[in-house]
């Protein structure tokens, strides 16, 4: 390259005469930001409405405690689904073991479960009067039994149960990738197994690690629903009471662009480390460690225990709540099935489509700050639902109200957008397109730029490139990018109950429906619907995953 | 084609654009986009739960013919839809299962007065707004639970009393969160003064046993379980309880019944400002206030009609006669903040 005698036209030069090359290509990234922006900007534009008394009142009486909250709530959380979904990874990725087919998937069933429905399982078994601490105090004789659950360690529990899957997924899929050999060769170089594997494997996995943690330490921060199950205040607390308390919705999106400061570093710390991990190609097959005797019994015991807490357990309680209210099933249920899935459909459909033109544009027109939008693009996923739900009906109804209006005075209507289906798929699309962009992206950046290369040499144009070349590699991690997105989506529920058009209620209303009122036990026989349909996405998703 | 025949499909073309136009909208956007503008649909955005409401909603559908539309949810982002959408709303109706709200609704400006003879005559004052924006259409008494294995009755007497020294350790609570406890506390403020309260609410968290709990069931089962002895709640949640197990160690106890008496809140709804069909909402109110409508209301979540004329189920009937706050239930709204405020303080959480 630096050998002056080559004339290589430079960079400059180029510009001057033509566009830059990829230029339409930046596009979808930008679109998709605004899609966002336009809902965050009304949240930061809050501030033109100062609160100075709520504020104060806040500082005073509440923030302090809810900060510290949240902070012990992200590091519990972050350490143990890292731990869980590692250890999980590597011993499913790496090892055999009895019943280790079974777990592989089993272990993923948990990221069915919605954090809210969890919360009020364990909250069902575990507190005082629950029939696990009822038996211990009268059964076994102590005294308080267990002890309060609605803690901080109870809730960091429930958490990192619904969201280790994030971590364990694409871990085992980074476990699965890097293959033996490299280990192999750190044992021949006389590590040990405990040094090759934190020195070699885990190093090599860490941006897959990153992701998952990232996941699910922005769901954590915006979640509302588990923790006022449990009664344990943490910031999103603060957004709530300043919404639904004191009536001041800007204080309220205030607190909560506070919140997506927070967001921001921690993206940039996952970019970090996403970037300093190295990408690998894929492997067929990984010749697995045999397990044997007590390690074998060890790593199944360990693997089952997790499945059986997280998913078999809480299932299992469900289920016991929904025979005593079976007569609550009626022909809407079927309905509600069909609603949820349909807009879970739709919605998964047009986030991966989105993901993979923002995907595919960012490699396709190399500009700065091109992933600053993109990173921009994924902030949705990490405010409370409501909260980005408000920010969406508001940005639609300006629309609404000053864009479209000739539109709706044409057709002669009251609204086009507002509780229009094509207004909730938006939101979901806002909301979840960080899920979608997480796998399109690395499979994305496993395709090697030499394809396009060579595809281009024999001058076939981008948008065929992109048809023949690019769809049928990366085939799984767009399945994996609408699964994800389609499990998310049947499982939210604070914009599908705000934006939803007439008639259009889902499993996730049906779960509001009964909770609202504190009837959780009739709460279960939705609850588990909406757990069951969700699997079905779930056991796609990794049968795909063992086939590749 | 032929020319003639080309040019005809042209201009029909171009006339059925905007019919088209607007099919493929609606088709596209969603069901909604076809308002009915017809006098024959009200249209209803409620907080109140849907198995709660929809029997009524058919009910009202059979008898006069009219068809109800609706969507649920929790009344604080329902309020934001409506004042977002402004004119454009298609709600007509606007229901809360508490005060608080609707007088929240009235303060924005989202509500319409209504002139209803009817309306004033089946709902007393105390439970309508100054402004005649909305009504209660039922009441939800929050009252004192206590356990019959280790309560007399007789050591009970006044919600204040709970904050004396002898119920150390043994009350339970739900969160100050719950907007229940937030209008309990604000009319307590309306008629006792803010610093009495305070030092009244100081006393319930120095006596909880555990912390407070996220909904009154838990809060009951923890008295069943022995953790604590009394708690304060709303009447149908003890109903409930007991329907599903009548051996249940808890009884209702009415507090206060020597001086300003037990404490109530309304499930109510107004007429928004901007309602496309408000006669036929205005109408649905009223059909709501009358008897046959008031007991079926009430009875399905086992609460008090709010018309004096109708009484309530037996079962409930069977839990006594009191005598309830006649505080204006406005008093909810418009001193909440300042209750959460003094609840914050105090640090019941």
């Amino acid at each position: 390259m630096s050998n002056p005698e080559v004339a290589i036209p430079r960079a400059t030069d180029v510009k001057t005469r033509i566009i830059k090359p990829g230029f339409w290509w930046r596009f979808p990234t930008y679109f998709v930001a605004a899609l966002v922006i336009l809902p965050l900007s009304v949240i930061v534009l809050s501030w033109l409405t100062p609160e100075p008394e709520i504020w104060a009142h806040l500082l005073d009486t509440q923030l302090a405690r809810l900060l510290k909250n949240t902070a012990v709530l992200m590091v519990g959380v972050g350490v143990v689904v890292a731990v869980i979904g590692v250890a999980l990874a590597w011993l499913v990725a790496a090892c055999e073991f009895p019943g280790r087919k079974w777990l592989d998937w089993g272990l993923m069933l948990p990221l069915a479960i919605p954090p809210y429905v969890l919360a009020f399982v364990f909250l069902g078994l575990l507190d005082y009067a629950g029939p696990i601490n009822t038996w211990l105090r009268e059964t076994v004789g102590l005294a308080r039994g267990i002890g309060d659950v609605r803690t901080a360690p109870g809730v960091i529990v429930v958490m990192s149960l619904v969201l280790y899957p994030y971590v364990y997924m694409l871990a085992r899929s980074a476990f699965v990738g890097q293959g033996r050999e490299l280990m192999d060769a750190a044992r021949s170089l006389g590590a040990s197994p405990a040094r090759a594997f934190f020195k070699v494997a885990l190093p090599m996995a860490r941006p897959a690690i990153a992701a998952g943690m990232a996941l699910a330490l922005m769901e954590t921060l915006a979640d509302f629903g588990a923790v006022s199950v449990f009664n344990f205040d943490t910031f999103t607390t603060a957004i709530y009471k300043s919404w639904f308390g004191f009536f001041s919705l800007p204080a309220a999106a205030q607190l909560a662009s506070l919140l997506l400061l927070f967001v921001l570093l921690g993206v940039w710390a996952e970019q970090q480390a996403r970037s300093r991990g190295r990408n690998q190609s894929r492997r067929a097959q990984y010749d697995r460690y045999r397990l044997t005797g007590v390690k074998a019994f060890a790593a199944t015991g360990f693997c089952a225990l997790i499945f059986l807490i997280a998913f078999a357990i809480p299932i299992g309680q469900l289920v016991v709540w929904t025979l005593g209210h079976l007569n609550d099933i009626d022909s809407r249920y079927w309905g509600f099935v069909k609603n949820s899935l349909v807009l879970a459909v739709l919605a998964a459909v047009t986030s991966v489509f989105l993901a993979l033109l923002v995907g595919y544009g960012r490699r396709q027109s190399p500009v700065n700050g091109l992933s600053f939008w993109m990173r921009i693009a994924s902030l949705g996923y990490a405010l409370p639902g409501s909260v980005l739900a408000v920010g969406i009906l508001l940005v639609f109804t300006l629309l609404e109200n000053n864009l479209l209006a000739p539109v709706k005075n044409w057709l002669g209507l009251n609204q086009i957008l507002v509780g229009s289906l094509a207004a909730l798929i938006l939101a979901y699309v806002i909301r979840f397109f960080s899920v979608a962009v997480g796998p399109v992206q690395s499979s994305l950046d496993m395709i090697r730029p030499s394809y396009q290369e060579v595809a281009q040499t024999l001058g076939v144009g981008k948008f065929q490139i992109l048809r023949q070349v690019y769809l049928p590699l990366l085939r799984p991690g767009l399945l994996t990018a609408a699964l994800l997105v389609l499990v998310d989506t049947l499982k939210e529920m604070p914009a599908t109950l705000i934006l939803r058009p007439f008639g259009w209620d889902t499993l996730a209303v049906r779960v509001f429906e009964m909770t609202a009122e504190g009837q959780w036990q009739r709460a279960a026989l939705p609850a588990v619907t909406l757990v069951l349909v969700s699997i079905i996405p779930v056991v796609m998703m990794i049968r795909r995953s063992n086939r590749d | 084609m032929n020319y003639p025949t080309r040019i005809m499909l042209h201009l029909r073309l171009k006339k059925s654009l905007k019919v088209t136009a607007a099919v493929l909208l609606s088709a596209l956007l969603g069901a909604c986009a076809n308002e009915p503008e017809d006098e024959s649909v009200i249209t209803v955005y409620t907080a109140r739960n849907e198995h709660l409401i929809k029997p009524l909603f058919d009910r009202y559908t059979e008898e006069t013919g009219v068809k109800i539309r609706y969507i649920t949810d929790s009344a604080g982002p329902l309020l934001a839809r409506l004042k977002a959408e402004g004119e454009g709303t298609p709600a007509d109706l606007f229901v809360t299962v508490d005060a608080g709200y609707l007088w929240q609704a009235s303060n924005e400006g989202v509500l319409q007065p209504i002139e209803s003879q009817t309306l004033t005559t089946n709902i007393p004052e105390s439970y309508r707004s100054s402004e005649n924006d909305w009504v209660g259409l039922s009441l939800r008494a929050r009252t004192i639970i206590y356990s019959t294995d280790r309560v007399d009755p007789a050591s009970l007497s006044t919600y204040e009393a709970l904050a004396d020294e002898d119920w150390n350790g043994r009350l339970c609570l739900r969160t100050s969160k719950k907007v229940y406890n937030q209008s309990l506390v604000a009319t307590m403020i309306k008629t006792l003064g803010e610093e009495e309260t305070e030092s009244l609410v100081a006393g319930w968290v120095n006596n909880l046993a555990t912390s407070p709990f996220s909904n009154d069931n838990k809060a009951m089962e923890a008295v069943v379980a022995g953790l604590c002895d009394a708690t304060v709640v709303n009447t149908y949640y003890f109903g409930r309880m007991k329907k599903e197990n009548p051996d249940l160690p808890l009884a209702i106890f009415w507090p206060n019944q020597q001086d300003r008496g037990v404490h109530v809140n309304v499930s109510g709804a107004g007429v928004t400002k901007h309602a496309k069909n408000p006669e036929g909402a205005k109408a649905f109110l009223e059909w709501l206030s009358e008897p046959e409508a008031q007991y079926l209301f009430a009875e399905s979540n086992q609460e008090y009609p709010v018309n004096p004329s109708v009484e309530a189920s037996e079962e409930v009937k069977s839990w006594g006669d009191f005598k309830a706050d006649s505080v204006n239930v406005e008093a909810a709204g418009r001193l909440q903040a300042d209750a959460i405020r003094l609840m914050d303080r105090v640090g019941y959480q």
